[in-house]
């Protein structure tokens, strides 16, 4: 067998293996019952013991987006052969189906809000990074760190004048209102990331550029930002998941129109008590793109938590 | 923004331009950082004044005609005299401490096993860290099924384990089990994040030191007691930091799992403070409260800083 100073032997290596990916296997246990479960029928998901094995129902996702009320087995009768699938999965309880659920529109207000405030958050951030990375700012560390002061807040301590404010602004359970608000949380951790990637172009680029006679400005969107694209997409990434997985804000702030996913899928009952196959389809439909992002773009995501939480 | 500069700039002539564009960095500078630190006042500093002024008030929100009178620093009395905040910061500590204490034993473990570079590394990595990627609220309200007695799975695993009656024991019911279940759950959540820092941490170290201590005869034991530790410190405290500040402010997870409950073991602060504003509607109250948490955090914080650069300098 070689061997090497640094180099862990293959004994070392087959048990670190072994122990991480038994923690793995744990640790990603609850995420596979959320997605098993959304497709369990309401008896399978509360059966003893927990069914590992089972035949798969779209149940969950049914009665995630519609909404059901009970019928007399006579009115039933009288309405004839259900004509869909779905139908006929609700009809088995001596259901009708009455509308579509909120489930839909409250993730469309994820989806606004979550892209909104992340394209606002990271334009911002990067002119203000451009900036800080690039001028003589005045007090430009005491800016800095009062940018970043401004994370340690409670969300629930920021709340209380922001629900006065937003109430006298008209600006509460609106689009709007939790866009700026994700903005501004989020432009912090923005302004910090970004400034670190920018610093690291080297600025003799842009001194040729404007040499060549670009204006500060061409020379910033056409050399800069070129380079600074993958800072820039792994920042949003973290804005984005921030405000898709928001709840605090959300939930004191917004109570219909404007109300996201997160506080809404808690709240989803079946006829008897909580339909955990409904609330199971929900949130695997909620947290799926965010793992398959994870997944995807693991270097950058990866390589922007450790680089944004060392460089603070 | 761009076109009014350009449009300046192309209509004059070369040497005026040279000097608008000399000038402009400044107002560029300024126009670049200005709406940044404008949403940041308008969203966190102005609703911070607004909090203090708040705090030395009897306002109500749910009461606005009633006359809001100054009541100085008899807010400020009453929570520091009121047991309830004292028992919401003893299991704010008790949360803070446990789930510190697993996160970084655990996550410094994994990220010393992950260094040790055995085959795809990188992908194990990226599942572990899947589950401090998703939303607290939605995957604590699930987290409330898998504690289900006799039907959870949580309740069933623990059962094949002990041996126990899987229908014995409510995690989130009882009063002795309802803190160790926010811990669980915050742990399994956070774990992965100390993990990536010690990870960093223990990538910095240059393999040329162990090279030095292979020839030194230095055993396994002590270089890591010497060389590894020591290196990773520096990083391992900034994860405790951001930990600490983040579980203090904690609200999303602990709110969907146990409500608080059963009682108040598990009403940490920002629970607590959430009751008192949104639910009882005493404003003036609440906000003294607010400005009380913001000062311990920030405090803690500073001091706890000084101290990692110390660690860092040596």
């Amino acid at each position: 067998m070689s061997y090497s100073i640094t180099e862990p032997s293959n004994r070392q290596k087959w048990i670190a293996g072994g122990l991480v990916i038994a923690y793995a296997i744990l640790t990603l246990l609850p995420l596979a019952w959320i997605i098993a479960t959304g497709f369990k029928t309401p008896a399978d998901a509360i059966a003893y013991p927990p069914k590992v094995l089972f035949t798969p129902s779209l149940e969950g996702y049914v009665n995630l987006f519609t909404s059901r009320s009970r019928v007399t087995p006579e009115d039933l009768a009288a309405l004839g052969p259900p004509t869909t699938w779905y139908d006929e999965i609700v009809r088995q309880y001596g259901m009708v189906i009455t509308g579509a659920s909120r489930y839909g529109e409250r993730f469309l207000n994820s989806v606004i809000i979550g892209f909104g405030s992340t394209f606002l958050s990271v334009f911002l951030g990067t002119i203000a990074a451009y900036a800080f990375s690039r001028f003589k700012v005045p007090l430009k560390d005491d800016l800095l760190f009062f940018i970043l002061s401004t994370r340690m807040m409670p969300p629930i301590a920021v709340a209380i004048p922001i629900f006065l404010m937003y109430r006298q602004l008209g600006l509460s359970d609106t689009h709007l209102g939790m866009i700026l608000l994700y903005t501004a949380v989020n432009l912090s951790l923005s302004v910090w990331l970004l400034k670190g990637f920018i610093d690291e172009i080297p600025i003799e680029y842009e001194e040729a550029a404007l040499i060549d006679g670009y204006t500060r400005f061409q020379a910033f969107y056409k050399v800069v930002l070129p380079q600074a694209a993958t800072g820039i997409a792994s920042t949003a990434i973290f804005c984005l998941i921030f405000a898709w997985n928001e709840y605090a804000f959300a939930v004191l702030l917004t109570s219909g129109t404007a109300q996201t996913a997160p506080p809404f899928i808690p709240t989803i009952i079946g006829a008897g008590g909580k339909d955990w196959p409904a609330v199971a389809a929900g949130a695997t439909l909620f947290l799926l793109p965010i793992m398959v992002f994870t997944i995807l773009l693991r270097k950058h995501l990866l390589r922007g938590i450790t680089f944004g939480a060392v460089r603070k | 923004m761009p076109d009014p500069f350009q449009r300046v700039a192309a209509a004059t002539p070369p040497k005026l331009a040279h000097q608008i564009r000399g000038l402009s960095d400044r107002t560029i500078a300024w126009l670049f950082v200005a709406p940044t630190i404008f949403l940041l006042l308008a969203v966190n500093i102005f609703p911070l004044l607004w909090t203090i002024r708040l705090s030395l008030t009897n306002f109500r929100t749910n009461r606005p005609n009633n006359a809001v009178e100054w009541v100085g620093i008899e807010n400020y009395r009453k929570i520091l005299t009121n047991p309830d905040t004292w028992a919401s910061l003893q299991a704010t500590a008790h949360f803070l401490i446990w789930t510190i204490t697993l996160q970084v034993l655990i996550g410094f473990t994994l990220a010393y096993l992950i260094n040790k570079k055995f085959r795809s590394n990188d992908l194990w990595t990226t599942l572990i860290v899947l589950p401090m990627m998703l939303s607290p609220a939605v995957v604590g309200n699930f987290w409330t099924f898998l504690y289900q007695p006799q039907i959870g799975l949580f309740n069933y695993f623990i059962a094949f384990l002990t041996g126990a009656d899987p229908a014995s024991f409510s995690m989130i019911g009882e009063v002795a089990l309802a803190p160790w279940a926010i811990i669980i759950v915050d742990t399994w959540m956070w774990t992965p994040f100390v993990m990536l820092i010690c990870l960093a941490g223990l990538r910095s170290i240059p393999p040329s030191i162990y090279e030095a201590a292979e020839c030194d005869r230095a055993s396994k034991w002590r270089q890591f007691w010497t060389i590894t530790l020591p290196m990773a410190l520096p990083f391992l405290m900034l994860a405790v930091l951001f930990r600490g500040i983040e579980n203090f402010k904690m609200f999303d997870l602990v709110v969907q799992l146990t409500g608080g409950g059963p009682g108040a073991t598990t009403q940490l602060t920002s629970i607590d403070l959430k009751r008192e504003a949104f639910e009882k509607w005493r404003t003036g109250y609440a906000s003294a409260y607010a400005v009380i948490l913001f000062v311990t955090v920030f405090g803690l914080a500073s001091i706890y800083v000084k101290a990692l650069n110390k660690v860092k300098d040596r």
